[in-house]
């Protein structure tokens, strides 16, 4: 009798405390999500103050609060309202972005190093911008003419693949190969370009690609694009992260679970292609970020997709935020492009993840 | 019938993997299949499943239609555990049990869900395991994981292939107990491939040979497991005995 009793609430405390250890591994992750969005919020307000021209904190937030209501007027409004605060809301914008594109990609492809260029989107958004500024041609013309080719050729990789999945069914391998095949492509176009073109021309084209948030890249108009950018990708992403994690088990455990995986796969390739196609566009390749930011997260809070896109687009952002203000300030007066920051430091970074990972993936 | 398969033809480009294959099974059956490697046994669990498509032949679910039922319905049905998976991204236990609602919840899983889950874990006896990472368990213990998932999914029919491969005995023994212990309490229906001539003759209902794409034995573990069947299917000379009242294979030598 007494013996019975004790196993039926042994049972019971069981339960209770795998359910207590599973919500306080929930908590952990928002914790996590908290924790980033706190950094956000520190490097914002360190990356507002640094630069050539000083201006404390509480200038800096009683400036933004004024410039809502009216028209920069003094030198201080203009270089916090058109300077420094939307290359901060770039940078942030930016980096959550490439860091979700990566997290989806590296989940349809099951495959931890992939990231948001791999199925060549670099290489063709590269290509756009490189005809564009070398020769002048492009789709779109006028002011937009770099912005919009770099939009579109971005794509093309992308819609090959789609094609290709007509042909062959839409596996990771099949996309990472032709990935790597739409590389080797558009870099051959690229250099091709860059051959027959003048120096100046083609070492602005080299410098397209490294990647920065300054010029184009930190107007208000391209953070309002990819603010909406962001929101139209990213809602469709969170809603399809469910089908994400089961398809993580492979692609026959999901299909058995209901998921249609093909179908998945390439929805979510696409969201994350105009993701990353409308951020690469303004600021060109900022590479490692899309790498890195998931696999910390990863770490952190383990592979659940509901927790890991928002996680990873915050820390991502903080990564790119705190980049760019590195950038800004290591050799000044003089700013380096975020693009090269972000591959040096990326670089070393990605080395102390691979020595200190505990398994296969991590 | 629960389920039937009738005159299903599968062929991956034009190498005919299954012949006309029919089979019937009824509720809180478990049916075998077993047959030599390349047989066609996982084609045809994929077929039944709807992971792959036959090209001819139909598949009835309680007398509809596989083919015309949407992919999360055939999912509340109808549960399939692979004979392999790799995870690549962590993923804890509770969670991938947890992926076994995916059929039957929106975005949000709820109580009764977690409920569920830690009522299958309990079930399975793996409770300690629900918070460690799938990846760093013994194959013994992911094949447990995967069962429970696949319960926690509440299908009617579970097809398994190769349940037992890669298990210690004592895993084998449990896994299958557990099948045999769910199909009696909850009524479901199971195929199972499996390479075990003997567990199978254990744990089944009724057995099919299959070789070279096609049923060539079925029925009655000891109407199914004779020496001469299989001398025809494996090439191989056995010699069976009768254990705890069903048959028992002791290989001697493969057939020149």
């Amino acid at each position: 009798m007494t013996s019975s009793t004790e196993a039926i609430s042994g049972t019971q405390t069981k339960s209770e405390e795998i359910k207590a250890q599973y919500k306080k591994f929930i908590g952990r992750k928002i914790l996590f999500i908290f924790f980033s969005l706190f950094l956000i919020l520190i490097l914002a307000g360190i990356a507002a103050t640094i630069g050539s021209f000083p201006i404390t904190v509480t200038e800096v937030y009683s400036i933004i609060w004024r410039c809502l209501f009216q028209e920069p007027a003094t030198t201080e409004e203009f270089v916090v309202w058109n300077l420094r605060l939307p290359r901060i809301l770039m940078g942030i914008l930016a980096g959550m972005g490439l860091a979700i594109a990566g997290t989806m990609m590296q989940g349809i492809l099951r495959n931890p190093l992939a990231s948001p260029f791999t199925i060549g989107i670099a290489s063709g958004a590269g290509f756009g911008a490189t005809l564009a500024i070398c020769f002048g041609a492009g789709i779109v013309g006028g002011e937009y003419l770099i912005i919009g080719n770099a939009f579109l050729f971005a794509l093309i990789p992308t819609f090959i693949i789609l094609g290709l999945a007509r042909y062959r069914s839409a596996t990771p391998e099949t996309m990472i190969l032709a990935g790597i095949a739409l590389f080797y492509i558009f870099s051959g176009l690229i250099a091709l370009v860059l051959y027959f073109s003048e120096a100046d021309p083609a070492m602005d084209a080299y410098f397209w690609m490294i990647g920065s948030l300054g010029g184009r890249a930190s107007e208000w108009n391209a953070v309002t694009s990819v603010s909406i950018v962001l929101t139209g990708c990213v809602i469709p992403l969170i809603w399809k992260s469910w089908d994400l994690n089961v398809m993580g088990a492979g692609d026959e455990r999901a299909k058995s679970l209901g998921v249609n995986v093909e179908r998945t796969r390439v929805f979510i390739m696409l969201i994350a292609s105009l993701l990353t196609a409308g951020i690469v566009c303004f600021t060109g390749t900022i590479g490692f970020i899309g790498l890195v930011a998931p696999h910390v997260c990863r770490i952190v809070i383990g592979g659940d997709n509901r927790f890991l896109i928002p996680a990873s687009g915050l820390f991502g952002a903080a990564l790119l935020l705190g980049a760019d203000t590195v950038a800004r300030t290591i050799i000044a007066p003089m700013i380096l492009p975020v693009g090269i920051l972000t591959y040096i430091m990326g670089g070393p970074l990605f080395l102390y993840l691979i020595i200190r990972r505990k398994r296969e993936y991590w | 019938m629960k389920l039937k398969v009738k005159d299903v033809k599968f062929s991956y480009a034009s190498v005919p993997i299954l012949k006309d294959i029919c089979i019937e099974l009824a509720t809180s059956e478990v049916l075998g299949v077993v047959g030599p490697n390349g047989a066609g046994k996982s084609t045809l669990l994929r077929c039944i499943d709807r992971i792959l498509t036959p090209q001819e032949g139909c598949i009835m679910l309680d007398d509809h239609d596989i083919k015309k039922l949407r992919m999360r319905e055939l999912a509340k049905k109808m549960g399939y555990i692979p004979q392999s998976t790799s995870n690549v991204f962590p993923a804890t236990v509770f969670d991938t049990v947890l992926m076994g609602r995916r059929p039957h919840i929106g975005w949000k899983s709820s109580d009764e869900d977690t409920e569920k889950v830690l009522e299958t874990l309990k079930l399975l006896n793996i409770e300690d395991l629900a918070m460690r990472d799938i990846n760093e368990l013994s194959g013994g213990q992911q094949q447990k994981i995967y069962i429970a998932c696949a319960l926690t999914q509440e299908p009617e029919v579970l097809l398994l292939d190769e349940p037992t491969s890669n298990l210690d005995i004592r895993h084998q023994l449990e896994v299958l107990d557990i099948i045999k212990k769910i199909v009696s309490e909850r009524g479901i229906s199971v195929i199972m491939a499996i390479h075990d001539l003997n567990l199978a003759a254990r744990y089944t209902d009724r057995i099919i040979i299959m070789n070279g794409g096609t049923i060539f034995a079925a029925g009655e573990p000891f109407s199914v497991l004779t020496a001469e069947n299989i001398k025809h299917a494996y090439g191989v000379e056995v010699e069976v005995n009768v254990h705890a009242g069903r048959p028992y294979i002791v290989p001697i030598r493969p057939l020149r």
